[in-house]
């Protein structure tokens, strides 16, 4: 193609071109500087990931070889970003702890150990908080200590840990004096504040007058000849001298003889557990088989009924007798035209059991009300009856693109034989439009088969099963299952979340390599 | 047309118009009763199909104007949704623009430019579309939180983390005008090659003037796809200003507060100007569903 033979010619690089070197450079720069910072955290992976990015794009917009990369490379970096990258990171968290309960790195969870404090029961200070112009002063008095008091350093409100050094004084701050109203007001921001008295004496606020000696409870194990697992994060336990150490195994810190488990937990590699517990805990095995079943159900009866009725109104709206056939039309897509979350909420509302306009009507036609919150088999079937209601459209427009395709002669010849409209349908329109339908209708499944907004919205996997592990519903699908565990009220569980997810991945990709063979073989 | 007619085809044609309007009539059914919801009184009336004594509460309440009840009282708005659906629209039209600009780009390549793996990175994108970004919320949602400590307005709770998350939805797009692209000539192209444009000028001043449908088209749909999003925004967004609107509506329906009338408002007023957006813009839609998205 000439287009390509053209970006190696000479007369491209002009002035522009040195505008575009000189828009990488500081691309570089903040990018280089970002890299530093993420290093500094510890982040290796992300930085090295942002190094490799950004040098490749560096390369590709100013080498002339990378000519024709610079139209990819912006579209590859968004895909590879925000489809592939997630993708991969979600594998590597199925075979984590990583959950509510194991939520930081060993690093922070150490830190925030060395950060508590208990009381020492040691000498205890009233206090009085007075408005130093914007500012805020504490002056504390202890018990014995006659006329001197100890003054702070000024502060302002913060709702975050503040640490502030203290000064013998004899005269008290010039403003006023706070009413014990307002110090209840700012109680949040006193409770915050770490006090260090001249002699190095740390104060916390134990009630709402006094504040009190504290001490940390953890420093950190400085002998290096002792032999724990991980001994290079062990703590020492002020009170009672006792080492803790991380258990690499349970993802908590633990005493020597790994009785007691201390959290907050930190997040380690389990290897296989989440995968085992899927497979081998019956809370999660039972419902996780029973899901996967009425996911494929759900997904195969979805198609297979917006196909039915699709192609239905498709072969009616086109046939020209009927007149008005654009008005049919237009009011049959009504349903894919409103918005999904608009739509599936409307129809939570419409089934609701005793509010619901559904039920008034059944109520009012033949006296009944029927659960579909709670009864398992209706639940499904409102969950069918809603997405066919959501889906037919498309399947709609997909056949009336696909029906005028069909030359008229074969209706032509069919009915000088005298051919009923059935034996049209069944041996000329289905067997015409099969063939490019196929990859159509294995998409439409694979959405189904994820289709999470419908189930989160609807019912959100309402009635619950009994005797599961974690939350699972008789409506729920795979996906809305998985999102559960994640992001459900009931505690979240992020590595066995991606490891279902995984086997979503498997799934999907082997839908998607079907599609793949199904769309080959129709060129 | 010289069809043969079959002798009873009136009979027939009446048949398929009652099939039709009987259907019809179960298929609206729900925005019928939607819009006489949000004009009943109260929350809990349950009435006939035309609301008995109107009023509309329901819609200043979902328009954020505080409605005076008739013994005196002054109830006040539930839920801010015009928030909501600015939030929406911004979002919408931010990660609209920047799908458009990534996957022209991206599409322009794949059609006519020539390096190495391109079937390789084509066949990658079309199974890549597949794994919707639910999938990933877990990292997702663990990527935003890690971002926020650098660039906060990209963190978790900022409409920028939406947005930008939003970006995955690309792969299938590349697909749709790459699929437009291959049916305009490139001898047109060639042409303006040979008077010594860089391939950037043809992009830019042949290609891209002859693919404005497929422009609206992808732009059309990217913002409809945004709009309606779920999953992604209901993990990343947490506070009631910060909501988008597909997000915010589920608040109503909440079985401790349940407010089914000012729902119905807001439905229909939020409803309404997408659905519009979409039925104008039906016949290039359904073209680019039917046409780009299935080729191989």
């Amino acid at each position: 193609m000439s287009t390509s033979a053209m970006s190696t010619s000479r007369a491209t690089r002009s002035s522009g071109a040195y505008l575009v070197i000189a828009i990488v450079a500081v691309i570089d720069l903040v990018l280089l500087y970002g890299v530093t910072l993420m290093y500094a955290q510890g982040e290796l992976a992300f930085a090295m990931l942002v190094l490799v990015l950004a040098a490749a794009g560096s390369w590709v917009f100013i080498s002339r070889k990378g000519y024709n990369y610079r139209y990819i490379y912006p579209s590859l970096l968004g895909v590879s970003t925000f489809i592939v990258f997630p993708l991969i990171y979600t594998v590597n968290v199925a075979f984590t702890n990583y959950s509510s309960n194991h939520l930081l790195s060993l690093e922070r969870v150490r830190t925030i150990h060395l950060a508590k404090t208990f009381r020492t029961g040691g000498e205890s200070f009233a206090f009085k908080l007075y408005q130093e112009g914007p500012g805020l002063r504490l002056v504390l008095i202890g018990a014995a200590a006659g006329d001197e008091h100890y003054l702070t350093e000024p502060f302002t409100e913060r709702n975050e840990p503040q640490e502030l050094k203290a000064f013998v004084s004899s005269h008290l701050p010039t403003g006023a004096v706070l009413p014990i109203r307002k110090v209840i007001k700012k109680r949040s921001v006193l409770q915050k504040l770490d006090i260090v008295l001249p002699d190095g004496t740390e104060l916390a606020m134990t009630s709402l007058r006094k504040f009190g000696a504290i001490a940390r409870v953890y420093r950190p194990d400085d002998h290096a000849d002792r032999q724990y697992p991980e001994q290079n994060a062990a703590l020492i336990d002020n009170r009672t001298g006792q080492t803790i150490y991380p258990d690499m195994e349970t993802g908590y810190y633990t005493n020597e003889d790994g009785t007691e488990q201390i959290g907050p937990g930190f997040t380690i590699y389990t290897g296989w557990d989440n995968f085992v517990r899927v497979f081998t805990d019956p809370g999660i095995q039972g419902p996780f088989l029973k899901i996967f079943t009425w996911t494929v159900i759900f997904a195969a009866l979805s198609v297979t009924f917006t196909l039915v009725i699709g192609l239905l109104m498709a072969c009616l709206v086109q046939w020209e007798p009927l007149k008005g056939n654009g008005v049919y039309r237009l009011l049959l897509i009504l349903p894919y035209a409103v918005p999904a979350f608009i739509s599936i909420l409307i129809f939570r509302g419409l089934f609701n059991q005793n509010f619901g306009e559904i039920n008034l009507l059944l109520d009012m036609l033949f006296g009944i009300k029927p659960e579909w919150f709670s009864n398992e088999l209706l639940a499904k079937s409102m969950v069918i009856i809603v997405n066919t209601w959501l889906g037919y459209p498309y399947m709609m427009i997909l056949c009336i693109g696909l029906l005028k395709s069909i030359p008229d002669d074969l209706y032509e010849a069919s009915a000088i034989d005298g051919a009923s409209p059935a034996q049209n349908l069944f041996h000329i329109t289905i067997p015409m439009i099969i063939k490019p339908l196929i990859p159509l209708l294995i998409a439409s499944f694979a959405f189904n088969f994820n289709n999470l907004v419908l189930i989160a919205l609807l019912t959100d996997g309402a009635p619950d099963m009994l005797h599961a592990t974690t939350p699972a519903g008789a409506t729920d699908i795979l996906v809305s299952y998985t999102f559960r565990i994640a992001f459900g009220s009931y505690g979240q569980d992020y590595g066995l979340a991606s490891a279902i997810a995984t086997a979503i991945f498997l799934m999907v990709g082997f839908i998607a390599w079907v599609n793949l063979k199904a769309t080959r073989q129709l060129q | 047309m010289a069809m043969v007619q079959p002798r009873n085809l009136k009979y027939r044609v009446w048949t398929a118009r009652i099939l039709m309007w009987l259907f019809l009539l179960v298929i609206l059914f729900p925005f019928f009763m939607i819009i006489s919801v949000s004009l009943r009184t109260g929350n809990f009336a349950t009435g006939s199909l035309i609301p008995e004594n109107p009023s509309l509460e329901h819609w200043y309440l979902a328009l954020g104007i505080p409605w005076e009840n008739a013994d005196g009282s002054i109830t006040q708005p539930p839920f801010p949704v015009l928030t909501w659906l600015w939030n929406s629209i911004k979002v919408a039209i931010i990660s609209s623009a920047l799908i458009l600009i990534l996957s022209t780009t991206g599409a322009y390549a794949f059609a006519r430019l020539r390096f190495r793996f391109k079937q390789q990175m084509l066949t990658a994108m079309m199974i890549l579309q597949m794994f919707p970004a639910v999938l990933a919320l877990v990292a997702i949602y663990s990527l935003f939180d890690q971002i926020g400590d650098f660039i906060p307005w990209l963190g978790l709770d900022s409409l920028g983390s939406v947005t930008l998350a939003y970006l995955g939805g690309m792969a299938l797009h590349i697909w749709l005008i790459k699929g437009y692209f291959e049916t305009i000539d490139n001898s047109l192209e060639e042409a303006a090659a040979i008077d010594g444009a860089t391939p950037w000028q043809a992009f830019r001043f042949v290609l891209l003037p002859l693919s404005v449908p497929i422009l609206a088209v992808v732009f059309i749909l990217a913002f409809i796809a945004s709009i309606a999003e779920y999953p992604v925004a209901s993990v990343l967004l947490q506070s009631m200003d910060n909501l988008t609107l597909a997000v915010g509506s589920r608040q109503y329906l909440n079985p401790q507060n349940y407010l089914w009338g000012d729902f119905a408002a807001a439905a229909v007023l939020s409803g309404f100007p997408i659905t519009i957006i979409f039925l104008a813009c039906q016949r290039w839609i359904v073209g680019g569903l039917t046409s780009g998205g299935v080729k191989g």
